[in-house]
């Protein structure tokens, strides 16, 4: 291997350093107002990190609770349609709530009580994210508040439900384009304000430091159980990894315990109506570097650097930021990043639907639209792991008018 | 002596504080804009913030993020507000401090910028979102300290902290008078007083207070404590209610002088 490779792969497994840099990237680029609450939080994960006792509440919580682990499943008839590498499921759908959130919510849920702090604040774009932090807010009796845009809580209607019947308050945030993004804005102005008393679950490796690592590390037991389980299934590693980025938290789950090893790392962004159209979110493979929600990163942005809309089919992927982990990542050439267009991630929900009996999140299925291509250019006795991020029911009030017109267009 | 030393130096002298506007650049457009912030010079402002505009203004209350937002509707670009300094630094000489988020700075070129800020007549620039931690990457590629990097402290900044940020520290040390994003209510007098009599044992750099300060009676009252008066959402709201008013020019400038007698000492 070459050399700097080789010390690269040996930084990865390391990062960040202690100022939350991953190279160039990741940092603490917040108002100062928040700085002593950034410093507090960073000193407290890492006490919580090495503690016996909070570890194994971890464990118990996302064991008897959240319902891990979760299968791995060998995707038979997904396989045999696609023609090649066999596709296996990561069923991250299949954790409470139904979606990969939740293993970071317990981890910060947790802080927060360890820390003596009583009341919550996230973002959220699909309601994923929201719907796991009220869920875990509820299990600790604390009180939540959760942003949402107006167009997500239009089209991720069934999760603001849930998200008032788990006790949360949802406030509607309708500035710039109501979306992910703006739901962000507006929980780091709560935060300002409330930050004595008031702990801020962020829903990615994004934010400032030591969000990215902390979100990472509650995340990677993803892949550690991947490693384990495709062992234990097909006896040898796979030769892929794929996972949507919006984020990019379920990637970094998934992909951070594989990082020293000689497998494929490959990130899905959402390509929206196409990357040509300038109608997508993907931060990684059109953006440039810069400065967004506290930490540096690709960033879909103008040639003053003013921030652009993002645009996908899929609320969680619709974000024009990305985790400054993955902007490492992609700087080192240590995994790949593509994109899918709404259309083909369309096509993939259908497909897992039919094939499959699963019904995938709009998000994942972006993951899934790019392993079915993978998996046909790939030979049989290649093994590719798809994290299957979350499950679609959220999604049935975008998909069926989808699909209603489009049988429409084609009876008339 | 810089612009900003001079000015404070001078006030001092008469016993007055400093009267320190903000304003958006380009708001509702940038000639529009000139004339506006001229008109403000011209009524007596000591130290001018000129913003520039961000499309995620996140340290911002409604009233700024709406005049960034008609900014940014005109086209309003770091370097249109460079231009304006320029335009500006024609007809007066009172300090200019350039008050940004980090990303138009960091897409312009942190060297390029502090070369043209220069020419263009600014005195010093203030980012919201760079905490001490990360802004080596940009003084480090400026080749001297004519452009002074102002920096924050916070009501919850402990005094460990206070002393590291004052080390830094050039121009004057802005000091946010209370939690939560520009232009909400309230204000915290015995906090903010506390706070700068911890700083004045670790700096000798003017201080200036601001957010959530509006009426002349809050001017009064926080100039009492400190050597500078910050206000940005009041004048911005006057703004916004007048918006393509012919007389706008004249009533940011009635509402300067009218602040302003509040800088002065009690006595007078
Ligand atoms: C099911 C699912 N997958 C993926 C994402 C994208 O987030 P991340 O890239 O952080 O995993 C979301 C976000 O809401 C989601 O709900």
């Amino acid at each position: 291997m070459h050399p700097s490779h080789a010390s690269l792969k040996e930084a990865h497994g390391r990062l960040p350093d202690a100022a939350g840099h991953f190279g160039p990237f990741g940092g603490r680029y917040i108002a100062e107002t928040l700085m002593p609450a950034i410093l507090e939080l960073e000193e407290a994960y890492r006490r919580i990190a090495s503690d016996p006792a909070f570890q194994q509440e971890l464990a118990r919580l996302l064991r008897d609770y959240a319902g891990r682990p979760t299968p791995l499943f060998l995707a038979e008839r997904l396989t045999a349609q696609a023609g090649g590498a066999a596709i296996y499921l990561k069923r991250e759908d299949l954790a409470h709530t139904g979606a990969h959130k939740i293993n970071n919510t317990v981890g910060q849920t947790l802080l927060a009580r360890w820390m003596g702090k009583r009341k919550l604040i996230a973002e959220t774009g699909a309601g994923q994210h929201g719907v796991a932090t009220a869920t875990t807010a509820a299990l600790f009796g604390m009180e939540c508040r959760i942003f949402m845009g107006v167009e997500d809580i239009r089209r991720q209607a069934p999760n603001v439900q849930r998200m008032r019947l788990l006790g949360a308050e949802v406030v509607p945030v309708s500035s710039g384009t109501g979306t992910l993004k703006d739901a962000m804005n507006e929980a780091m102005r709560y935060w300002v304000e409330a930050v004595s008393d008031t702990f801020y679950v962020i829903g990615s490796v994004a934010g400032p430091h030591p969000y990215p690592m902390m979100v990472r590390d509650f995340q990677q037991v993803i892949g550690m159980e991947v490693k384990q389980q495709i062992q234990a299934a097909a006896g040898r590693p796979p030769a892929a990894l794929i996972a949507c980025v919006g984020g990019g938290s379920n990637a970094m789950g998934l992909f951070h315990p594989f990082l020293e090893d000689a497998i494929e790392l490959i990130g899905v962004e959402a390509a929206g109506k196409g990357i040509g159209s300038g109608k997508h979110a993907a931060a990684l493979g059109a953006g440039s570097v810069g400065v967004l929600h506290g930490s540096k990163s690709y960033v879909l942005q103008d040639a003053d650097g003013q921030i652009r809309e993002a645009h996908s089919i899929s609320a969680g992927l619709d974000y024009p930021g990305v985790g400054p982990e993955h902007a490492f990542l992609k700087e080192t050439a240590r995994a790949r990043y593509v994109s899918v267009t709404d259309e083909e991630a369309l096509h993939a929900f259908q497909t897992l639907c039919r094939l499959e009996g699963i019904i995938p999140a709009l998000e994942s299925s972006h993951a899934l639209a790019w392993a079915i291509k993978e998996a046909g250019r790939r030979p049989r006795q290649d093994l590719l792991v798809v994290n299957l991020s979350g499950r679609g029911d959220k999604d049935l009030g975008i998909v069926a008018p989808l699909l209603r017109n489009r049988k429409e267009e084609q009876a008339s | 002596m810089n612009r900003i030393e001079a000015t404070f130096k001078q006030l001092a002298g008469k016993k007055e504080k400093a009267l320190v506007g903000f304003v958006t650049a380009g708001d509702p457009d940038t000639e529009q804009s000139l004339k506006l912030i001229s008109a403000m010079c011209t009524a007596g402002l000591d130290v001018l913030e000129l913003g520039v505009p961000f499309s995620d203004p996140t340290a911002d209350g409604p009233v700024i993020q709406r005049s960034s937002a008609r900014a940014l509707a005109a086209g309003t670009g770091l370097s249109h507000v460079l231009g304006m300094i320029e335009a500006l630094r024609r007809r007066t000489q009172i300090p200019i401090i350039v008050f940004s988020y980090y990303n138009p700075i960091l897409a312009y070129g942190a060297a390029a910028f502090h070369r043209d800020a220069l020419n263009a007549g600014a005195d010093g620039v203030l980012l919201v979102d760079v905490p001490p931690e990360e802004s080596e990457e940009l003084t480090a590629c400026w080749p001297d300290n004519r452009l002074c990097l102002i920096r924050l402290t916070t009501p919850t900044t402990p005094p460990e902290r206070m002393q590291r940020i004052s080390a830094c520290a050039s121009g004057f040390i802005y000091h946010v008078s209370k939690l939560g994003v520009t232009g909400s209510q309230g204000l915290p007098l015995e906090d903010i007083g506390r706070k700068v009599r911890q700083l004045r044992s670790v700096t000798r750099l003017p201080i200036c207070v601001g957010f959530g300060i509006s009426t002349p009676q809050e001017i009064a009252a926080v100039a009492g404590l400190c050597d500078g008066v910050v206000i940005g959402s009041a004048f911005e709201r006057l703004i916004e209610e007048n918006i393509g008013k012919p007389e706008l020019p004249d009533l940011l400038a009635a509402r300067v002088a009218v602040l302003k007698r509040e800088t002065h000492p009690p006595s007078s």
